[in-house]
């Protein structure tokens, strides 16, 4: 199970880090946006991985264990909703560099 | 709790209030935004200036006692809910904002703020995500509130619109949100390994932790580290600081110069915090001080190889940060008192120069666009937005007679502070590093840090002494400037405040010094955060959750009370937060 996760993350990473180094706006974001998934999954990962165990108290249930725990859950949705904002944003600055410059070349023009 | 204890939310709050009302009244009042916008700064000024002085101990000004108010938001004790935390360094850095952005939202009442939509509120945005920064009393609050700030801050470093800052403003977005994807591996790594996001908490459980943990935190200290470098502008971190603050329009690239300073603040927290002995190194001092190193270098080059100005203030700007964090890397209380200084100086006088530059420049490239433009990497006539210019030249004044007298009065004081030389606040503030250096012991270090500053010194001398030439001297037959006393005033009242600095140097010293012993002493900071009383508490009323955390108690007990060191295996249970059942003593 944490293997998985740990190569999702790994190949997550790599690709987004791949493409932000690319030359294109559009493949630059979709690196930021990869590489915010891969983080996102990190983030998760970093609370202990569990399988069907909830992060919600149960008066019941006094043994802490088998609770996940609830903090990088509550962690990683934030880190979703601030980096889907941010990406929205630098899209709309995409879009205006490419109206302005008439390229989708992260400097403006192509290189000679 | 009374009224005045509800003083510590309030510079996040009404910002986040302005805000919102100046989006409201954005194109439905008139001059509603702007004077929203002014209020909110006039009273944040009012407030930073209030919290400074409540956060004074009962002794002198130098005295490191110092009163740390906590603000427990939801009431939820400090180890589980989110807490503001007030010390010296906070009120004193929030002070500093507050100022800056009263000069730069004066400055750019005069016509900038109408050269784009929604500069109020970003504005207003900017200020919350940077006194949301300098409050928080924990990590991943700092995270949301560099979020905010940046997330302003792109919208207002495209403010004006034009090629190259949409290009400047791409990289710069592109840059600082890997690098705020580096702070969330940083936070989740600290997370993993101490099992808490805390500030204070982390400060205790540091020194706890087992051989495997402490390498997950030492990691997790290297990405938040390199994470606030990025926001100081180390070098290479910083690379996209010229194009950035060199394209924001000029009362934008002055309110940016607190923005490296925030990363600064990052760091100076982090480290002193973590300074205890069996803490592991968070960051390594020795790569600080080359990276310092190699920053003033970077800067002083640069500044000396661009020739519009704000092209220079941009890279001495970067000087300014790398000379702080060359100090801050060896940390002693009174280097750091020193480097206080130095900081409130250089981001006054950067503010200053910023605004300067632009007034100056106004009307200098106009004639003879180009030849000057074939020759320049960037567009930079479209980086100072003249095009837009043009058609408002009607509403920038009459020209003021003396009025290059006036500006070249400022810039030569700008130029004494960034350079560093007599009688001005720069030259006090280079002379205490110096001094506090050889004092200290540092001796060999203290000699490359002499040569660093004196030449960055030197560097910056002939970069402002060629600008001021250019800009006032070369060209007789030039137009004076039309420059508005709306926009000469606020440069004055920046500098001005320099100027008492350099007057009341004793004072200001002492005060610094007592920052730099509050912020050297992290116990009564993790003492204040720990113990922080919660108004459930006050009104004797049993917690809802009660139940379960009191039943429960050895198992969640190293969560809520200071773990003795006896018992390391209790906060080691990482990387489950919880500790496992039986573990506990």
């Amino acid at each position: 199970m944490e293997i998985v996760i740990a190569i999702a993350i790994g190949i997550l990473a790599a690709s987004g880090i791949w493409l932000i180094l690319r030359p294109r706006s559009f493949q630059v974001i979709i690196g930021l946006s990869l590489l915010s998934y891969a983080i996102n999954l990190f983030i998760f990962s970093m609370g202990g991985i569990k399988v069907g165990s909830p992060p919600l108290l149960d008066p019941a249930q006094k043994d802490l264990t088998v609770y996940a725990d609830p903090v990088p859950q509550a962690l990683v949705l934030t880190a979703i909703v601030i980096g889907f904002a941010t990406t929205a944003l630098f899209l709309v600055v995409l879009l205006a560099s490419r109206g302005l410059t008439g390229g989708d070349h992260v400097d403006g023009r192509e290189e000679r | 709790m009374t009224w005045s204890d509800h003083l510590v939310i309030l510079p996040i709050l009404l910002p986040l209030a302005a805000g919102a009302l100046a989006i409201l009244l954005d194109g439905r009042v008139r001059h509603g935004p702007a004077a929203v916008n002014l209020l909110s700064t006039l009273g944040l000024l009012a407030i930073a200036w209030t919290l400074a002085w409540r956060t004074l101990g009962p002794g002198s000004l130098a005295d490191g006692a110092q009163v740390v108010r906590v603000y427990l938001l939801g009431d939820w004790p400090s180890s589980f809910g989110i807490v503001l935390v007030l010390d010296r360094l906070s009120a004193t850095m929030l002070a500093l904002s507050a100022t800056l952005s009263v000069g730069a939202l004066v400055f750019s009442l005069a016509r900038w703020h109408r050269m784009g939509q929604h500069f109020h509120p970003l504005f207003q945005f900017l200020l919350m995500g940077v006194n949301g920064a300098f409050l928080t009393g924990d990590i991943f609050n700092l995270f949301v509130f560099f979020e905010v700030m940046l997330a302003a801050s792109y919208g207002l470093a495209l403010h004006g619109s034009g090629e190259a800052r949409v290009k400047a403003g791409m990289h710069y977005i592109a840059v600082n949100l890997v690098a705020s994807l580096i702070l969330l591996i940083g936070a989740s790594l600290v997370y993993a390994a101490a099992g808490t996001l805390g500030m204070a908490d982390l400060a205790m459980r540091a020194p706890l932790l087992d051989e495997r943990n402490r390498t997950l935190l030492e990691m997790g200290g290297a990405a938040l580290s390199v994470a606030f470098l990025v926001k100081a502008a180390m070098w290479p971190l910083g690379l996209w600081l010229p194009a950035a603050y060199s394209t924001a329009a000029a009362p934008i690239a002055a309110m940016f110069a607190i923005m490296t300073k925030v990363g600064v603040y990052a760091l100076l927290r982090f480290g002193w915090l973590l300074s205890d002995q069996r803490s592991p190194d968070f960051f390594n001092a020795q790569w600080l001080m080359i990276g310092g190193l190699a920053t003033i270098a970077f800067g002083s080059l640069g500044a000396l190889a661009s020739r519009e100005a704000p092209r220079v203030a941009a890279f001495l700007t970067m000087v300014s940060s790398g000379t702080l964090l060359t100090v801050v890397s060896i940390g002693d209380p009174s280097l750091i008192t020193a480097a206080l200084y130095y900081l409130v100086s250089s981001t006054l006088a950067a503010g200053a120069l910023f605004c300067l530059a632009e007034l100056a420049e106004r009307g200098l490239d106009e004639r003879k666009p180009a030849e000057d433009q074939a020759e320049l990497a960037v567009p930079l006539l479209e980086a100072y937005g003249l095009q837009e210019e043009e058609p408002q030249d009607e509403e920038v004044g009459v020209p003021v007679p003396a009025v290059l007298a006036v500006l070249g009065i400022g810039f030569l004081a700008c130029t004494l502070l960034m350079a560093g030389l007599p009688p001005l606040s720069g030259f006090i503030a280079k002379f205490a590093i110096l001094r506090a250096m050889f004092e200290t012991g540092h001796t060999g270090r203290a000699w490359i840090v002499t040569a660093a500053l004196l030449l960055s010194g030197f560097a910056t001398l002939a970069a402002m002494t060629r600008l001021g030439m250019r800009l006032f001297w070369s060209d007789a037959e030039r137009p004076p400037p039309k420059v508005r006393v709306i926009e000469a005033a606020p440069v004055a009242l920046l500098l001005l405040c320099c100027v008492a600095l350099t007057a009341q140097a004793g004072p200001a010293m002492a005060y610094l010094r007592g920052v730099a012993e509050g912020l050297s002493a992290p116990s009564s900071y993790i003492e204040a955060v720990r113990n922080a009383p919660r108004m459930r508490e006050a009104l004797a009323e049993p917690p809802p959750l009660g139940g379960l955390f009191h039943q429960e108690g050895p198992a969640v007990a190293p969560l809520l009370v200071p773990a003795p060191p006896a018992a390391p295996a209790a906060p080691a249970g990482a990387p489950a937060a919880f500790p496992p059942a039986g573990g506990a003593p």
